[in-house]
């Protein structure tokens, strides 16, 4: 009887064969699964909700062909009373009108009511983080801001062009450690003006630094302080420390906030910021932000 | 005995060898999406679905990473991988299920077959057993394949927070394209 024998080998093999070719499927199904993970490189989007973190510059760019509104609000001292309906009746604002030309460069205008101030700056995503095929740690991105005080002085003498005009320059490194958590690191080069402060020194290094703690969907607590050489700060100056929430609803973003800064742009809160906050000088204030998609998105 | 074993090694390797040329796949396969609401219609398009398709067995394999979906806005992508799709934590979506009348298609000829596909459909981490009706087009030995259903949003655990859920529809159409080579 070999030829019993012979068939039953032939239906064994034939079973596993059967088995090798359902499994066959499905190997193939996992290694092009993996040939386009290895593949991908998955950047860390949404680091930050919006391009502020505060009063400061996020690592956020916005996309191309996005305009973003934003204004900004900040009252009076909440500790100035009834009188002054806890600071609601003297408010500085902020307007502000940014645009992303690429994915990676935004331009960014904006006229603030604090000492009559126009400001421009241009954000560059110089590194992005990401993993998979390129593996990036952080993301880095540099901002120049460029701030003209417009406000008449008394003494006529001052008023010349230069000695309005500030610049700051700062690079910003951000990493997303997690769904929830955000860091950021800003190393802040300021060249001030003549006529808005007292400075001892009109060149000032400050470091700042930033995050973001997500608490649910649509809602994230905020912090920001920026920390200047005590060499370089001038007297009256404090640094200054922000914090607040932002809740995002799908094109808007409203962030709601404490801060001891009344100044909007980088010139104004990091080197010129006043108000302390043990001294009851913390004020309430908000940004929203409304995007718009002007152009057709392509990748 | 040994010359047993090699005789029927090679009978079953030859009665086999025509099942190793029935596995098809795509690396490029397309799955568009579209939520129809009165005040937003949002469309998202992928076109680096992986699936793999085996003619004999009727196994029909789908895999798509969920950050590959476009959308026409940046926010509205931005949203749906950080929000509703939660696309760190759910890379992927998979289906995993046979063409049920398989029998039915002769791979051979030039046509238009309609199937029933029947299988796990897993999205944000939850699997639900799916039949969807396809169709399998067959030209010039090119396999293709189509499909068009809904699935709603709450099966999969998906939620939309109140104030944008008037702009996401709670039905969700779904369309598959994919055209096949062999392995």
């Amino acid at each position: 009887m070999p030829y019993i024998k012979l068939l039953l080998l032939v239906i064994l093999f034939n079973f596993f064969s059967e088995k090798i070719i359902a499994q066959d499927s499905t190997n193939l199904m996992t290694q092009l699964e993996h040939e386009t993970e290895k593949n991908k490189t998955v950047y860390a989007v949404a680091t930050f909700k919006t391009s502020r973190i505060v009063d400061g510059q996020s690592s956020e760019n916005l996309p191309k062909h996005v305009l973003d509104v934003r204004i900004s609000h900040r009252f009076g001292p909440l500790s100035s009373g009834v009188y002054n309906f806890f600071g609601l009746d003297n408010a500085t604002m902020r307007l502000g009108f940014d645009y992303g030309i690429t994915n990676n460069f935004m331009l960014g205008i904006g006229h603030s009511t604090y000492q009559k101030t126009y400001d421009a700056f241009f954000k560059i995503k110089l590194l992005r983080q990401s993993t998979g095929a390129v593996n990036m740690p952080v993301s880095v991105s540099f901002v120049p801001v460029i701030a003209d005080n417009t406000l008449k002085q008394f003494d006529s003498g001052k008023t010349n062009f230069n000695d309005r005009i500030s610049m700051v320059y700062q690079l910003l490194i951000a990493r997303k450690f997690s769904e929830n958590l955000a860091l950021q690191i800003m190393p802040t080069y300021i060249h001030a003006d003549k006529i808005s402060f007292n400075h001892i020194k009109q060149n000032i290094f400050a470091i700042g630094i930033g995050g973001r703690h997500r608490i649910s969907k649509r809602v994230n607590i905020n912090a920001e302080y920026y920390y200047q050489l005590p060499d370089d700060k001038a007297p009256g100056s404090h640094n200054v420390f922000s914090f607040g929430v932002d809740i995002g609803t799908g094109g808007h973003v409203f962030q709601l906030h404490f801060t001891n800064s009344a100044g909007l742009t980088e010139k104004s809160f990091i080197s010129e910021t006043t108000g302390q906050w043990g001294e009851s000088d913390v004020m309430f204030g908000f940004n929203i932000s409304r995007v718009f998609q002007l152009g057709k998105k392509r990748n | 005995m040994i010359r047993h074993i090699v005789l029927a090694l090679i009978i079953s390797v030859v009665s086999n060898i025509s099942g190793y040329g029935q596995v098809y796949f795509t690396k490029n396969g397309h799955i568009s999406f579209f939520s129809k609401t009165i005040l937003e219609n949002i469309n998202a398009d992928n076109n680096q679905v992986i699936s793999v398709l085996n003619t004999q067995t009727g196994l029909l394999q789908f895999s798509l990473l969920n950050n590959a979906f476009h959308f026409p806005k940046a926010k509205m992508e931005e949203d749906f991988n950080e929000d509703y799709m939660e696309s760190s934590k759910y890379p992927k979506s998979t289906f995993k299920g046979t063409i049920e009348n398989i029998d039915n298609i002769d791979f051979t000829k030039d046509g238009t077959w309609n199937v029933k596909v029947n299988g796990d459909l897993m999205i944000h981490g939850i699997t639900k057993n799916v039949t969807v009706p396809g169709k399998i087009n067959v030209k010039n030995g090119t396999i293709a394949a189509q499909a068009a259903f809904k699935i709603l949003i709450k099966d999969y655990n998906i939620k939309i927070p109140s104030i944008v859920s008037n702009k996401i529809s709670e039905s969700i159409d779904v369309m598959v394209e994919c055209s096949y080579q062999k392995r």
